[in-house]
C-alpha cells in the first residue's frame, strides 16, 4: 500500500518568537524555519512501514509557499519516495489544508494518511481530525504505537487518562503523538538522492479547492510576562515564604 | 444566541474541565444546552443538569457512543448541531479528538484552545506553545470551539437543568474499542490540581518519583512530569506538562529539576505561583520562579517533606 505523509513548514521549535510591533501577526523575518516536529515523526513512522515491507511507497505532500519545499526535500531525504506540494502563499487553514488532502487522498488512494497531531505554530490539533471526516476514513489520533495487521490498523493513543488501543479499518488517517518513534537524521548521500526524487507542483486551484477562510485575525499581543523572582537560600526560608509571602500553604 | 457543550467523561462520571466550559459558554452569552454522550452516562447527566446555566442535558446513551469514539462522536454531532449558533467541547483528548469532524462536516473552521471570550464571534486563543495571544473573529454561521479550561472559572452546581433523552443512533463498523490502560491514582487530575509537583529529567529515574509522593501527599497535590521524563520512560504520558501534553494553572506549582524549556514553559506559566528547585543556578526555570531554590533536589526534598 501506498502511504501518504503531511508534513508543514513551521517556525523552529527552538526559536522564541517576537510580536510585531503593530501586532498584526508574530515576526517570522528570518526566522528558523523547519519541518514540524510532529510531522518528522510522522515520515519516520511512514518510512519504517516501507523499511518493514507493509508499503510500498512513502508520499510527501505539503501545502505552503515556494520555501515550503525545503521541508519536503528534507522528507525525501529521510526516505519519501516522491512530493506533492500545492503551492500557495495565501494563508491556508486546517480546514483548506484538510481538504487539499482529501483531493490527494482521493487521487493517490493511499492505505494510510500520517499526519502530525499539531503543528507548533498554530497549534491548532485539527487537520487530520476534518480529513478523516472529509474523506468518510476513520481516524487515530496522537499515536503512540501503529501496527498494521492486514486490512486493519491497531492504533495506541495518548489520551488524557493513559492510553488507549483503537482497532481501525484501511485506508485509515493517524495523527502522530511524542512517543510514536525517533526521527532519525538525514545522512549526506541522502540528502544529494533527494535532490532527484520527483516533486510534482500542484495549486489549489487544480483541485478546485478555495483557501480563503472565513477566520480573520484581528490582531496578535504578547502574552503578559512573568518576571522571575528570588532565589531562597533555604528550605526553611522557601516553607516561610509560601505560607507568609505568597499564602499558598 | 444558542450554545452546545459537548460534555467531558471520565471513566463515565462527569469530568471537572464541563463547569469551565459551561462558563465559557456563559460568557459567550445565550441559551446552554450540555450533550451527554456515552454508555451508562445517567449519573454524568445528572451531575450535568446541575450545573448553573444549564438549560437542557440532551443524553445520547448507547452502546455506539461507548469510550467516545471519533466517528460516531462526530456523526451525532452532526445531527444535532442545526439550530446552534456555537458547539463547544473542552481542549481535553476527547474534544480534539471529535470536534474538528463536526467542523468539518459543516464546512467551518475551528477555533481550538479558546481561553478568552471579547464577544460572540471574537475570541482569543494562544498561538506559539502561548507566546503569543491572537484575538480572531469567526464569520461562519456555526462556531466550533475547543475551550482551554485555565482560561475560565468553573461554574457552580446549584443549578436545575431538563434532563432530555436523544434518540439518535448512528452506524460505525469503521473503528472499534480494543483496551484502555488508564492511570489509577487517588490525586487530584492535573488539570484541576490547587497545586502540582513535577519532576523532569533531573529526578534520574523513576523510582526516584517516590521522593515526590511525600511531598504531594501533605499538599493534596497532583503529580505532573517534563516530556524528557515522560520519554525516558520514569512515568506515563498523561503526567506531561506543557504545549504538547497538558495545561495546568494550580495556586503552587513546584517543578523539580526541571530547566524550563518553552514548550514545558507552554503548560504551567499561567500558575500563580511557581517554585523552581535545580542545581543549576542559571536553569531558564528561575526567570519565571517566584522563588527559586538552587541545590540537589536529592537532598532538598527530603528535606522539604520533613517540614512541611
Ligand atoms: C491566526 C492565524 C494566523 C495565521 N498566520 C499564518 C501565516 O502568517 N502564514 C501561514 O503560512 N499560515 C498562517 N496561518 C495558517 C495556519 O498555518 C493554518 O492554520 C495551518 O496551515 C493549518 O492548521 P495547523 O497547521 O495549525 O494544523 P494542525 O491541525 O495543528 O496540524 C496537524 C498536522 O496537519 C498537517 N498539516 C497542517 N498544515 C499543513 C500544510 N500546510 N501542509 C501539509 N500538511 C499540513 C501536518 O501533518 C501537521 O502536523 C494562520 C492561521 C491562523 C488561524
Ligand atoms: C515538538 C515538541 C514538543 C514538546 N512538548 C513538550 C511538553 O509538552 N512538555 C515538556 O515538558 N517538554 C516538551 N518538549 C521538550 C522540551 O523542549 C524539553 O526538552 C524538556 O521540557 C526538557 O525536560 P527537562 O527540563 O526535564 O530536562 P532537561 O532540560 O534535561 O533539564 C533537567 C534539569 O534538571 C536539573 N537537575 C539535574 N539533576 C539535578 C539534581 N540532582 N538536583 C536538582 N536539579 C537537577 C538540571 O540542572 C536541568 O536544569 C517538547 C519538545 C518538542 C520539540
Amino acid at each position: 500500500m501506498k502511504i501518504l505523509v503531511a508534513v508543514k513548514r513551521v517556525i523552529d521549535y527552538n526559536v522564541k518568537i517576537r510580536v510585531k510591533a503593530d501586532h498584526s501577526d508574530v515576526d517570522l523575518t528570518n526566522v528558523k524555519m523547519a519541518m514540524n516536529p510532529f510531522c518528522e515523526i510522522a515520515v519516520e513512522e511512514a518510512v519504517r512501514l516501507k523499511e518493514k515491507g507493509v508499503a510500498t511507497e512513502v508520499i510527501a505532500v505539503t501545502v505552503g509557499p515556494k520555501a515550503a519545499q525545503e521541508q519536503l526535500r528534507t522528507a525525501l531525504a529521510l526516505g519519501a519516495d516522491r512530493a506533492i506540494h500545492i503551492e500557495t502563499d495565501e494563508r491556508a487553514e486546517s480546514l483548506a489544508v484538510a481538504k487539499l488532502l482529501a483531493k490527494v487522498v482521493e487521487e493517490e488512494q493511499p492505505g494510510l494518511v500520517v499526519l502530525g497531531k499539531q503543528a507548533i505554530d498554530t497549534d491548532n490539533n485539527q487537520t487530520g481530525q476534518m480529513l478523516a471526516a472529509l474523506t468518510g476514513l476513520p481516524q487515530g489520533t496522537f499515536a503512540s504505537e501503529v501496527a498494521v495487521d492486514g486490512d486493519k490498523v491497531n492504533v495506541t493513543r495518548e489520551i488524557d487518562g493513559g492510553l488507549q488501543t483503537i482497532a481501525l479499518t484501511l485506508p485509515a488517517i493517524v495523527t502522530t503523538d511524542l512517543r510514536l518513534n525517533e526521527p532519525r537524521y538525514a545522512k549526506l548521500p541522502d540528502i544529494m538522492k533527494a535532490k532527484k526524487k520527483p516533486l510534482d507542483v500542484k495549486t489549489p486551484a487544480d483541485y478546485g479547492v478555495e483557501v480563503a477562510s472565513k477566520v480573520s485575525l484581528l490582531k496578535v499581543e504578547s502574552p503578559a510576562e512573568r518576571k522571575g523572582g528570588v532565589k531562597v537560600a533555604s528550605v526553611d526560608e522557601l516553607i516561610d515564604k509560601l505560607k507568609n509571602e505568597a499564602k499558598v500553604l | 444566541m444558542s450554545i452546545l457543550v459537548l460534555a467531558d467523561l471520565h471513566e463515565g462520571q462527569l469530568a471537572g474541565a464541563t463547569a469551565h466550559v459551561v462558563a465559557a459558554a456563559q460568557a459567550i452569552g445565550g441559551d446552554i444546552d450540555v450533550l451527554v454522550a456515552g454508555e451508562g452516562v445517567q449519573a454524568a447527566a445528572e451531575a450535568a443538569a446541575k450545573l448553573d446555566g444549564v438549560s437542557k442535558v440532551r443524553v445520547a446513551d448507547n452502546a455506539v457512543y461507548a469510550h467516545q469514539l471519533a466517528e460516531p462522536m462526530g456523526a451525532l454531532l452532526v445531527e444535532l448541531a442545526d439550530g446552534y449558533t456555537h458547539v463547544l467541547a473542552s481542549a481535553s483528548t476527547t474534544g480534539k479528538n471529535v470536534l474538528p469532524r463536526l467542523a468539518a462536516l459543516k464546512d467551518v473552521s475551528q477555533l481550538s484552545d479558546v481561553l478568552g471570550v471579547e464577544s460572540a464571534d471574537t475570541f482569543l486563543r494562544p498561538i506559539y506553545a502561548g507566546n503569543a495571544i491572537a484575538t480572531v473573529k469567526s464569520d461562519d454561521t456555526l462556531k466550533v470551539i475547543t475551550i482551554r479550561t485555565t482560561g475560565f472559572d468553573a461554574v457552580g452546581s446549584s443549578g436545575s437543568a431538563t434532563i432530555e433523552a436523544v434518540d439518535v443512533v448512528v452506524e460505525n463498523s469503521q473503528s472499534s474499542f480494543v483496551k484502555e490502560e488508564l492511570a489509577k491514582s487517588d490525586r487530584p487530575e492535573l488539570g484541576g490540581a490547587k497545586v502540582v509537583i513535577s519532576g523532569g529529567r533531573g529526578m534520574g529515574n523513576g523510582d526516584n518519583f517516590k521522593l515526590l509522593d511525600g511531598i504531594a501527599d501533605k499538599l493534596g497535590a497532583a503529580i505532573g512530569a517534563s516530556r524528557a521524563a515522560v520519554d525516558a520512560g520514569f512515568v506515563p504520558n498523561d503526567m506531561q506538562v506543557g504545549q504538547t501534553g497538558k495545561i495546568v494553572a494550580p495556586d503552587l506549582y513546584i517543578a523539580v529539576g526541571i530547566s524550563g524549556a518553552i514548550q514545558h514553559l507552554a503548560g504551567m506559566k499561567d500558575s500563580k505561583v511557581i517554585v523552581a528547585i535545580n542545581k543549576d543556578d542559571e536553569a531558564p526555570i528561575f526567570q519565571v520562579a517566584d522563588y527559586g531554590l538552587v541545590g540537589d533536589l536529592f537532598e532538598i526534598l527530603p528535606e522539604l517533606e520533613s517540614k512541611l
